[in-house]
Formats: structure tokens, C-alpha cells, sequence
């Protein structure tokens, strides 16, 4: 059985200028150890689903369908006992790790909270946890840091101590969004590679939302391809590499800039992200698709297996190149 | 013809100790210390460095804004410093700047025509309002955005579409030099794209030449001619732009290239990445001789003895390592033509 288990997940959210429906119809799962790769532009959905798993969806939005996590249904959970499957189960990290920790707060301080809240430890074996931990993502000087606040530190150092807090209820599964977006290229490299060395040393299993193509290429199993709160495509990252099968992967991969080759022009996905609160009855990608029949507009594919991956597409595969 | 000529360019910056008195004698901040190079009239120069290495405060002392501390910038072999108001004035509209943040450096309160259409009335007020309409239509048209849309606010539109509002404003003055600051780094993958192409066009167009920084090493490839690499407010490695990526010769450089993951699940794999240990140290206090040696991996004991000079080991490849080599973070080499996606 998957460890997370997404069936037909709708989230919207009602706002001054009518519903906004974030996510539609989106159903993913993942196994315990692996690692699952969401990717898309802005507006295509992500965050908003890494939301919805960790029950933190904004006051004005709500989610249908089903969550299952080790079998157990998160959607309808009371606020104690999603905090209780949060606490042990699932952990979620950040963008930009500065604004997800307390400024007024020792990094100690908050670290110690999340033991003696949840695990009910006392604060000297707390203590003691937290240090091998700040240790685990190689914080030099670990007890010295303990004292200090967030902003004595650097963006990397704090991103440290973003996934050691998160690291601490030994969760199964984390969910990591844009986790090195904020962050320079050789820190960044920094990170990917201690989350790689986590997934290997505690065996946990992870969602990394990105935008970076080569990160996914990097460090993912499986991906999940989303565009306006749809799964445009989805398969073993290496299949969906080497051939794409949506119009919308193939015009991402076509449009990043590569060290490893060189290109005069870049290929461009006309238009601009969708609009959530206008999306089309039909595929999303329709007004920016070059491969787009009559009935995109009005008609949603359905997500079908074609060779190894699935996809959500009118036109014919053969011909999407 | 050189357009730009940078010698040996210092900015430093006063930075007062916390808790200091009136007093009390500032730190210097080095963000920019003997910067050379030319830059020749229709080129694109990219400037690649983490937060930190000093692009931003290059771009900003070429362009008049922080005042340089030491060496010369020539603008058409003139010294900025030494300049004459007038001929000031004109260097003013002779170079332009594009932004990162593409809403927040446009005025909530302005439409989109007056923005484009500012730099136009403050250089040159003589030009009557038909006039100035018919460029801004003109430059609208040109960065692909509709004229009809000439009346509406910034926050209609999209960031890729107020990323070319910018870039309307900073061409409508037909400059010969546009510093682009991170133009693209706030924008989606396919934008991305789509700008990155935009401003390639518009360069070959009218002739421009580019300043272009960003932290991001495939998109300075892209788009340069040349690229410079900057660690500390230092520059490590100059070179073509596609020789920097194929035959680095600067450690610093070649962590940069080791850093970026390629987007292709297979060549990654086969590819070793040795990462950069460590972090920026702060250049407050910089480490002696060569800052770079506290994370280099070649670091050898008389690296932190002298500042390494910036030498020419190969015509138009400067590297300002004495054990510079060749080393190549890409696995497959560069010359067999990459198989096409799809």
C-alpha cells in the first residue's frame, strides 16, 4: 500500500471575485522511501496541494476528495488529530526558511517546543535530540547555535535548521516546497544533496515541489507535471525526460536554457500562467498549446497510460514531438 | 569600438560597527575591488556571482548611481568622474536598466503608457505628446504588448508582461548600453523563455549593448558573449561565453558549472558533482590573498599569501588562478549536438 494516497482532490477557495479552484481532480500517491517530484508554473496548483495534505489550506478554501495517509483518511480529521498525524507522519518545509521561523525565537527554543509538544520529552532529552539533529544536517558548533536567533544565521544555515526541525518527529513523509529557490546555486547544491543523504539515512519519503527541471532530473523517481490544478502528465522521471508526451512537458523542457548544449534561440510556450479564476471548461493548457484540436476547449482529457507514463491529452502522442 | 572600458574599479562602502559612536571609524565593505574589462559596442556581457560577489553594485556604479572609490570607468574613453554635467546627462540616457522584481520597479499609480513614456518627457521635453504617444505604440508593439492596453495599471498584467513594460521603458530612449539586473530570475520556466528571447531580439535589432547579471550560469550562457565571474567583489574568470561553460579553468567557476543540475535524468547520473563546501565568507573580512581559497578545493598553504593577478593564459580567457587547469563539470563533452527533447 502507498504511504499517501491522493484520490480526485478538489481544492477552491472563495474569494471576493468568485471560486477559485486551485486544484482539480488530482489524484497521486507515494510509496514510503520514494521520492515524487510536483512541477509547474505559478498558479498550476502545487503549493496548494502540499497544502491540503498538511491540512494548512487558507481560512477561505476547502478540499474534497480524499487524502489517505498509511490508510488513515485526512480530510474531515479534527484540528487534534490532524496535529497528532502531523506530528508523527508528515513534516513540510519551505520556501524561504525566514519567514517560516520565529525571529523572536531561539533556534533552540522553537526546536525544543516541537519535542515537548508532541513527544512529550522533557527539555534536557529534547535538548539533547535537537543537538543530534542540527548535527544529522551537519551544523557546525550545534549546541553553541542553539542560543542564537534565526537571523544570525545565513539562508542556507537557516534551511538547515528548517529541515532538522521538521527532521525531529522522525516523520515518514516530507513534503518540501521550493525548499532551494531562495537559496544560491552552490548552497542549493548543498541542500539537494543532504536531503538525498536524509531520504538514505531515515528512509523518508518525499514530495519536492519545484520549478527546476534539473533538479527533478537530479534527485526524483517519479513526477507529476501540473498546470492550472491539473496533471498534465505524470510517470518515472526518466521516461517522461526522454519523451515527453504533453505539449505542456515538452514546451518546458524545451524552453530552460541548458549549460550542456547550445542553443541560438530558445523555444517558448506562448502566453502567460493561467488564470485560476478563468480557466477553460476544458484542458487548461488550451489557449497555449500548439497542438490543440477542436474539442480542448470543451472537453478535459482524461488522464490515460500511454507507453510508461500517464497523460492528459487530445492529441495524438505520436505527433506531440 | 569599445563602448566600456572598466580599469581597475574599487567601490567601497562605510559600514558603521553595531553600537558605534559618531566617533567611531567605519568598516570598509569591498563590494567591488579592481574590476577589469571592455565592453565593445553591440555585445552582451554577462556577470554571473552568488548574493554577495558585488554584480549588483558593478551595475550600479557604471550606471552613476554608487560613485566608484577607485580606478575609472570610461564611457566612450570618457572618465565617468571627470565627466561634464552635460555629457552626464547624456550617459544618463545612454544606459538603462532593467530590474528584477518586474511589478515592484513599476509605479502602482502610473498607467502603463506614462510609465514607458517617462523616460521620453524627463530627457526630452521638447517632444510634443503626439509624439511621445506614437513611440510609446511603437515600443509597445516592438516588446510585444498591445497598444490598446496603453491606459491600464501594472498590477493587470502578468509578470512576464511587466517585464516587457520595463523593458519598453528602459529602450524608449534608444540607449547604446542596458544593464539587465536578474531580468528573467523572477519569472515562470516558459516566460522565462520568452523574455530571454525577446531581449535577445531587441539587442540584435537596434545594436544594443548588455550588461546582463544573473546568478543563474544557462541563462548568462544563452545570452552572452562574454561572461565574467565575480566571487567577493572579485573577478575570478573571464572568457566566451560558451568556452566559459566548456572549458572552465577557474576552481570557482568550475563549482559554479558543477552546482547546476542538468535537466536530463540520464547524463545526470552519469555525471560526477563534487559540491562546494561551505559558505560566502563576509566581506567585511575577507580572507587574504585569494578569497576564494577558504572553500577552494585546491587551496594550497601560499594561496592566502598575495591577491592572485588576473592572467591571460589563452587569448580573450583570463583567470586569476596561478594552479588554474581545464576541467570540465560536464561529463559528455559539449561538441557532439545534444539529442533534441522529443
Amino acid at each position: 500500500m502507498a504511504l499517501l494516497d491522493v484520490d480526485n482532490l478538489a481544492v477552491s477557495f472563495r474569494t471576493a471575485d468568485g471560486i477559485v479552484n486551485a486544484v482539480n481532480g488530482l489524484s497521486i500517491s507515494v510509496d514510503g522511501g520514494e521520492t515524487l517530484a510536483i512541477v509547474g508554473e505559478s498558479g498550476s496548483g502545487k503549493s496548494q496541494t502540499a497544502f491540503a495534505v498538511m491540512g494548512l489550506l487558507a481560512r477561505n478554501g476547502s478540499a474534497s476528495g480524499s487524502i489517505k495517509l498509511d490508510g488513515t483518511e485526512l480530510l474531515g480529521l479534527s484540528q487534534a488529530e490532524l496535529n497528532r498525524k502531523r506530528a508523527e507522519q508528515v513534516a513540510m518545509i519551505f520556501q524561504d526558511p525566514m519567514t517560516s521561523l520565529n525571529p523572536y525565537l531561539r533556534v533552540g527554543d522553537q526546536m525544543v517546543e516541537v519535542l515537548t509538544l508532541h513527544k512529550g520529552m522533557s527539555k534536557r532529552a529534547a535538548l539533547k535530540e535537537c543537538v543530534a539533529m542540527l548535527e544529522a544536517v551537519r551544523i557546525p558548533d550545534a549546541r553553541g547555535r542553539l542560543s542564537m536567533y534565526p537571523h544570525e544565521f545565513s539562508g542556507g544555515m537557516r534551511q538547515r535548521i528548517m529541515i532538522a526541525m521538521a527532521l525531529l518527529c522522525h516523520p515518514r513523509l516530507l513534503i518540501a516546497d521550493e525548499p532551494t529557490t531562495a537559496l544560491d546555486v552552490t548552497v542549493q547544491a548543498q541542500i539537494m544533496e543532504l536531503l538525498a543523504d536524509i531520504r538514505r539515512d531515515f528512509g523518508t519519503a518525499m514530495i519536492l515541489i519545484t520549478h527546476d527541471l534539473g533538479i527533478v532530473a537530479d534527485t526524483c523517481e517519479r513526477t507529476v507535471v501540473m498546470y492550472g490544478g491539473r496533471v498534465m502528465e505524470q510517470g518515472a522521471t526518466a521516461d517522461l525526460f526522454a519523451r515527453p508526451s504533453h505539449p505542456y512537458t515538452l514546451g518546458l523542457l524545451k524552453a530552460v536554457p541548458r549549460l550542456d548544449v547550445d542553443q541560438d534561440e530558445l523555444e517558448t510556450i506562448p502566453g502567460d500562467p493561467p488564470d485560476m479564476s478563468r480557466l477553460p471548461k476544458g484542458c487548461p493548457f488550451t489557449p497555449r498549446c500548439a497542438f490543440r484540436l477542436e474539442q480542448c476547449a470543451d472537453v478535459q482529457p482524461d488522464l490515460l497510460p500511454w507507453q510508461n507514463v500517464l497523460r492528459a491529452c487530445h492529441a495524438d502522442p505520436e505527433k506531440v514531438k | 569600438m569599445t563602448l566600456l572600458q572598466v580599469r581597475d574599479l574599487d567601490v567601497t562602502f562605510d559600514v558603521m560597527p553595531r553600537g558605534a559612536w559618531p566617533w567611531t571609524k567605519p568598516n570598509k565593505l569591498q563590494a567591488v575591488s579592481r574590476m577589469n574589462f571592455d565592453l565593445e559596442e553591440g555585445q552582451t556581457l554577462g556577470v554571473v556571482g552568488e548574493s554577495g560577489s558585488g554584480k549588483s553594485t558593478l551595475a550600479r556604479a557604471i550606471i552613476g548611481t554608487v560613485e566608484a572609490t577607485g580606478g575609472q570607468i570610461l564611457w566612450d574613453g570618457t572618465d565617468l568622474r571627470t565627466m561634464s554635467a552635460r555629457d552626464r546627462r547624456a550617459h544618463r540616457r545612454e544606459v538603462q536598466m532593467i530590474f528584477q522584481d518586474p511589478l515592484a520597479a513599476l509605479n502602482p499609480r502610473m498607467t502603463v503608457g506614462e510609465i514607458i513614456a517617462e523616460p521620453l518627457t524627463t530627457h526630452q521635453p521638447d517632444v510634443s505628446k503626439k509624439e511621445t504617444r506614437k513611440k510609446v505604440g511603437e515600443m509597445m508593439e516592438r516588446v510585444g504588448l498591445l497598444p490598446n492596453l496603453v491606459n491600464r495599471y501594472p498590477h493587470e498584467f502578468s509578470g512576464g508582461q511587466c517585464q516587457r513594460i520595463g523593458i519598453a521603458r528602459a529602450l524608449i530612449l534608444d540607449p547604446r548600453l542596458v544593464i539587465c539586473d536578474e531580468p528573467v530570475s523572477a519569472l515562470d520556466v516558459s516566460v522565462q523563455a520568452q523574455v530571454v528571447n525577446l531581449l535577445k531580439r531587441l539587442q540584435r535589432e537596434m545594436g544594443l549593448s548588455m550588461i546582463f547579471i544573473a546568478h543563474d550560469l544557462s541563462v548568462v550562457k544563452h545570452i552572452s558573449d562574454r561572461t565574467l565571474v565575480m566571487y567577493l567583489g572579485r573577478q575570478m574568470e573571464q572568457a566566451e561565453a560558451r568556452e566559459l561553460v566548456r572549458a572552465p579553468r577557474h576552481p570557482y567557476t568550475q563549482a559554479l558549472i558543477s552546482s547546476v543540475p542538468i535537466p536530463d535524468p540520464v547524463r545526470e547520473a552519469a555525471r560526477e558533482r563534487p559540491v562546494l563546501e561551505g559558505e560566502l565568507p563576509s566581506p567585511l573580512d575577507p580572507p587574504s590573498g585569494c578569497v576564494f581559497r577558504t572553500r577552494c578545493p585546491k587551496a594550497r598553504p601560499d594561496c592566502a599569501r598575495a591577491r592572485p593577478p588576473l592572467d591571460e593564459v589563452e587569448p580573450g580567457h583570463l583567470v586569476a588562478c596561478p594552479y588554474q587547469e581545464v576541467i570540465s563539470p560536464l561529463d559528455t563533452p559539449l561538441s557532439e549536438p545534444a539529442e533534441p527533447v522529443g
